[in-house]
């Protein structure tokens, strides 16, 4: 425990959950608007490879992150369009596309894997980065770790703070109020749809380009939009507590490899598989908030009731139920 | 039937461009994927070996498809299934009664699925889980204590590795056909429990309430019909039949445990079931079809240096295709409407 530096920790939290983050807002952004994108964990390796893949190629990153970023933004469009005009299952689409964008990933990126690209270098903010403690945490990092800080704020100003967020937040909640009110209820949905995706591509180009660098089966991204859907739920379709989620289990991460500096007999992936009880565990805990309302219990409620209530909420109402007009 | 035919071709002409663009010649991939399943009585036995479990994790995915679950969980139900068959099997090293041991196995494995899937409805009817991500959470824990066995309690004598616990001798193995390494009784199993999931899902008050539980929830408890109850008995069922499939891995494939047991059968179940559009009766040619595709797979990456995922990406197009059909057909009909 002794060796157990606070600030390396607490910098490599923030490297290491900028591409959950960034996917986790992504998705946030696609739920409030009604639309579930279950094809994340596929998106996010696809992403990574072409971002890797462009990278490789043209020598830029810029390409990659662009390149990362239109995969994400495709497998999100074909979710979106398949739910919104053919009125298909999202679960359905999205499922199979986890599959199939994973099997695509592979399988392109089979020439690629193991070599050695070129990948994100940090990048101090100037002035900024020397403040002692705050500065190495905060601001000695790469450019895609900036973005996810920033995007946080982003998300939350767009979605309470603008008209168009109040437009898009309506049409997940109810899209029939939304279109009375003359809102294009479908082409908003496949906006924010695509928009979302564009996001959860980025964050698998931050995978193969900077947190994780290389192409590689398996990646190592493996099983992580599993669980940023489960953060959405989690972080309560709120940008900020999504956000805290998403360093809440990066922290679990890091301490995972921790833990298996003390307890070497154990084999890694355990450790690997350790959040995921965590993540049932922690929407078990959500609905049993959720089913307490406070002025119906008796007596005071209890700190740790309290606290929970104040983390979690509630999905968009017209979350997966597309709504068609006559 | 033209429009399947259609949408095969379709794939066909998408699976042809993904090849271009890797780069490899699509016709010598074809072939090899026609070789690679049908090249020799062996190769086709293969297939067979891989349409048995397969077609067991469909036949269970029916039940919770049709009560309206989405059992993701699958996947850990097969290796639930087998990691209590292979407790059982353990014990049965050395012994004179290897035959009473392999039945106890298969009980054990159709009972430890069970559990597992019983473990996700309680969580989505109890505890407010979303059964894909408390099925998807127990995938990743079933995964979690096969390592642990593997390099724990159950590694083999000197060295520990992926490659699996010690194999079982002989005498526990399913009965099989040693030149063709296919075992007729599962081939058995199968029969048996297709036609018992047809005669739940058609003849049965059981088939008849998960029908109406799914077609529509509310009607349903109105009507006096305990939801919770039925989704508990459907994920069950599907547990069953899950960990069937991990036993029949245990005993008639591998003849260890291996951490990846389930061969990723149970998520190629769902897309199985997918395209048979939720009707049992359709499964059995699917899961044949996509068994053809998996082992016509494996020569691939050597004969040409090639993904084997192709095979994943051929499945998972034709279902999207087969989603694009039926949304399509869909929306014309409201049109005209």
């Amino acid at each position: 425990m002794a060796d157990l530096n606070i600030t390396i920790l607490l910098a490599s939290i923030v490297a290491g959950a900028a591409p959950i983050v960034l996917a986790a807002l992504g998705e946030t952004i696609t739920e409030k608007a009604g639309v579930i994108n279950l094809s994340l964990d596929g998106s996010i390796l696809l992403s990574a490879m072409v971002a890797f893949a462009f990278t490789y190629q043209s020598r830029s990153l810029l390409l990659g992150f662009l390149g990362g970023a239109a995969a994400g933004a495709v497998v999100a469009a074909i979710v979106g369009a398949f739910s919104i005009y053919l009125g298909q299952s999202q679960v359905a689409v999205g499922f199979v596309l986890t599959l199939t964008a994973r099997d695509l990933a592979y399988f392109f990126g089979n020439p690629f894997s193991r070599l050695y690209g070129p990948h994100v270098s940090p990048l101090p903010i100037p002035l900024l980065h020397k403040i002692p403690f705050l500065g190495s945490v905060l601001f000695y990092h790469s450019v895609p770790v900036y973005l996810s800080i920033l995007f946080i704020g982003v998300c939350w100003w767009f979605l309470y703070r603008t008209p168009e967020g109040l437009r898009l937040r309506a049409v997940g909640e109810n899209p029939p109020a939304a279109y009375a009110r003359g809102t294009h209820t479908k082409r908003t949905q496949m906006l924010y749809t695509v928009v979302g995706g564009l996001m959860v591509g980025l964050a698998g180009a931050t995978f193969s380009l900077c947190t994780k660098p290389g192409w590689g089966r398996p990646q190592g991204a493996e099983g992580t939009g599993w669980i940023v859907l489960a953060i959405v739920i989690f972080g309560g379709w709120h940008p900020a507590k999504v956000a805290l989620g998403a360093y809440l289990f990066a922290f679990l991460q890091v301490m995972g490899i921790q833990f298996q500096g003390w307890w070497p007999s154990v084999p890694a992936q355990v450790f690997q598989v350790a959040p995921f009880p965590l993540m049932i565990f922690a929407l078990v805990l959500m609905y049993m908030a959720q089913q307490r309302p406070l002025h119906l219990t008796e007596g005071a409620p209890s700190v740790f009731h309290r606290v929970v209530r104040r983390l979690s909420g509630s999905a968009p109402a017209a979350l997966g139920k597309p709504f068609h007009p006559e | 039937m033209g429009q399947s035919a259609l949408m095969l071709l379709g794939v066909f002409c998408l699976t042809t461009c993904i090849l271009m663009i890797a780069g490899a010649p699509p016709f010598a991939a074809f072939y090899h994927f026609f070789v690679g399943a049908f090249g020799s009585w062996n190769k086709f036995a293969q297939v067979l070996m891989t349409w048995i479990p397969l077609t067991l994790c469909a036949c269970g995915l029916v039940f919770t498809f049709r009560i309206g679950l989405w059992n993701i969980g699958i996947e850990g139900q097969v290796v639930a299934g087998a990691v209590s068959a292979t407790a059982v099997l353990r014990v049965g090293v050395g012994s004179e009664m290897a035959g009473v041991f392999i039945i106890l196995a298969f009980m054990a494995g159709i009972v430890g699925g069970a559990v597992w899937a019983a473990i996700s409805g309680i969580l989505r009817t109890r505890c407010g889980v979303n059964e894909i991500f408390a099925g998807l959470g127990l995938n990743f824990v079933a995964l979690g204590i096969t390592l642990w066995l593997i390099f724990g309690p159950w590694k083999r004598p000197g060295v520990a590795s992926m490659s699996g616990t010690e194999p079982f001798p002989p005498s526990l193995w399913l009965p099989h056909i040693p030149a063709l390494r296919l075992s007729p009784v599962g081939l058995a199993v199968v029969l048996i429990v297709l036609i018992g999931a047809g005669w739940v899902l058609t003849d049965t008050r059981l088939g008849l309430a998960l029908k109406g539980i799914g077609s529509n929830p509310k009607a349903a408890y109105l009507h006096g019909l305990k939801t919770g109850r039925y989704m508990l008995y459907a994920m069950a069922l599907a547990g069953g039949c899950a960990g069937l499939a991990g036993t029949f891995q245990v005993t008639g494939v591998y003849h260890r445990l291996i951490p990846s047991i389930s061969s990723n059968y149970g998520y190629l179940a769902l897309l199985v079931v997918m395209l048979a559009n939720y009707r049992v009766w359709a499964t059995p040619g699917i899961a044949f079809f996509f068994a053809c595709l998996n082992i016509g797979s494996i020569q691939l990456p050597m004969m040409l240096k090639l993904d084997s995922s192709l095979s994943g990406i051929i499945q998972g197009t034709l279902v999207l295709g087969f989603l694009l059909v039926h949304g399509w057909r869909k929306r014309l009909q409201s049109g005209k409407q």
